[in-house]
């Protein structure tokens, strides 16, 4: 029989798969790899803020992340620097003020590697009832901005002159990143968060041919990964987040032979 | 005013700055339904620039655009789409509208490349992309089409071929057209009205008219003004390399 916790960090990991799957896709069609890594590196300073002021740690972690977004795209229009800069300027220095506030937290019992890491017996159900309707919410969301978005990550001018909103798009999708970190953050890890988006929507890319399909692929791909992954978890035990990711790696190098495979063909 | 010259967009003496550097200011001009507007010019004088004020990509402009229509198609003069999209040409073409398989397929077919809907974007070659796009843009049945060179990289048959499209289109649909094209001969006979940019509007009038003008023959040389006007002229301005004008 498997035990309550497992079953509890299954049921939050399959949560958490249905949203990355589609969301990842974007941030690969908009290379948006290091802003979802910033986010979450600002995702501690959340948690940690959440500690102290005994504050709800997925509604912290979201406030902080979509605050460093908005500050994000102040600094781009304020300064010269390169969006990388800017990006590695954000992504590290709230990591380091989010460890330095731990540190003056020693009062508390602090899981730091469960929260670099991720942590399956630490989600309990009021985690899953977070994830499943903070997903719902930001899948709905995204549904309804998806002509818009989709449209513009095409061709922004085509989708301005044809009467879409990709500016309103772009400004609602960071924020659905932010929401995203902040309820996967425990299953996971905020070290390993971009990887579950990233990982399966490249290694969906690799086997589809039409938008649609690589969503659809993207999200098989993150659901095997969290199944394989708990269970690996399970039986060596180890960290929830890196077993997820190593999974999602093992199904990436899997759809590399399809791509061999196809070339062949066509040669 | 009547139903048939109804105006879809009104551009009053509008003008793009970038940087301190004017792209394009002072135009002003008006496409009306059915009718086909066609922008003339030199490399940098402002065509694109002016085709995107008339779309409201460019929002800090100058002067003023009045639009009456939202149901616009859109053939930019480049596009760059990047290839971490998996993208067919079917998928493409329901990018700004949901349009049902059978009007993919006729407006496919309308520019002669029904055969290739299930391709890869990336797979195509430059004229059958620009045939795509020009697909895209009529297949939602615009009122308004703003097409930036459509023909480019298309073989000379095609080019006639699609012109001869376009121009149906236009009757069929009665939509009004902003077409900025370098092809001065093809474009001339179907054109409504010319509007010769230089930086700003040099001349603007009936096909007729704009090729007796004399700006023309300045901006386009001997052999343009050898087609389509025998009138001489002198300039009443010069342009600085900054973009401004200089009256004489």
């Amino acid at each position: 029989m498997l035990d309550d916790f497992f079953i509890r960090a299954l049921f939050a990991g399959i949560g958490v798969a249905l949203v990355t799957g589609p969301l990842g896709c974007f941030v690969v069609w908009r290379r948006l790899s290091y802003f979802g890594d910033t986010l979450a590196h600002s995702a501690l300073l959340g948690v940690t803020l959440a500690y102290s002021l005994e504050f709800n740690i997925a509604l912290s972690v979201f406030i902080i992340s979509a605050l460093i977004a908005l500050i994000l795209i102040n600094l781009q229009k304020r300064t010269n620097l390169p969006g990388d800069a800017l990006l590695g300027l954000l992504a590290h220095s709230s990591l380091a003020v989010g460890l330095v506030v731990i540190g003056f937290l020693s009062f508390i019992r602090f899981d730091v590697m469960g929260l670099l890491f991720g942590d399956i017996l630490a989600v309990n159900v009021n985690d899953i009832i977070i994830i499943w309707i903070g997903g719902a919410i930001i899948l709905l969301v995204l549904k309804f901005i998806w002509k818009s978005l989709f449209a513009s990550t095409v061709n922004y001018e085509l989708a301005e002159a044809e009467g879409l909103d990709p500016d309103k798009a772009k400004a609602i999708f960071t924020i659905l990143m932010a929401a995203i970190i902040a309820i996967s953050i425990k299953m996971v890890g905020l070290l390993l968060i971009t990887g579950m988006l990233i990982i399966p929507a490249a290694m969906a890319r690799n086997i589809s041919n039409s938008p649609q399909q690589m969503v659809l692929f993207s999200v098989i791909g993150g659901l095997l990964s969290v199944i394989i992954g708990l269970f690996t978890s399970l039986e060596f035990n180890t960290a929830s987040g890196p077993s997820i990711i190593a999974a999602s790696l093992f199904l990436f190098i899997l759809s590399l032979l399809k791509i061999k495979q196809s070339i062949k063909l066509k040669n | 005013m009547g139903l048939e010259n109804k105006i879809l967009v009104k551009l009053k003496s509008a003008g793009f700055r970038l940087n301190d550097k004017w792209l394009v200011q002072g135009v002003s001009l008006q496409v009306e339904k059915g009718k086909i507007v066609t922008l003339i010019g030199p490399n940098g004088s402002g065509k694109s620039t002016t085709a995107k004020i008339a779309l409201g990509i460019y929002k800090k402009i100058d002067g003023e655009v009045e639009k009456y229509t939202n149901k616009i198609g859109y053939v930019p003069q480049k596009i760059s789409i990047d290839w971490t999209l998996p993208l067919r040409v079917k998928d493409f073409m329901i990018l700004t509208d949901n349009l049902d398989d059978r009007t993919i397929s006729e407006a496919l077919s309308l520019t002669g490349v029904i055969h290739l809907k299930d391709k890869n974007l990336g797979d195509l070659s430059g004229g059958e992309f620009q045939r795509v796009l020009l697909a895209r843009a009529i297949s939602k049945k615009p009122e308004l089409l703003v097409l930036d060179e459509p023909v480019q990289g298309v073989d000379f048959t095609g080019e006639i071929a699609l012109y001869e499209l376009i121009k149906k289109i236009s009757e069929d649909l009665n939509c009004g057209i902003l077409l900025i094209s370098h092809d001065l001969h093809t474009v001339m006979s179907a054109t409504d009205h010319v509007v010769c940019l230089n930086g700003h509007v040099c001349c603007s009038g009936s096909p007729i008219d704009v090729a007796k003008n004399r700006e023309y023959k300045a901006l386009f040389g001997e052999q343009a003004s050898q087609t389509l006007s025998i009138y001489e002229h002198k300039h009443d301005h010069i342009h600085t390399s900054e973009g401004k004008i200089k009256k004489n």
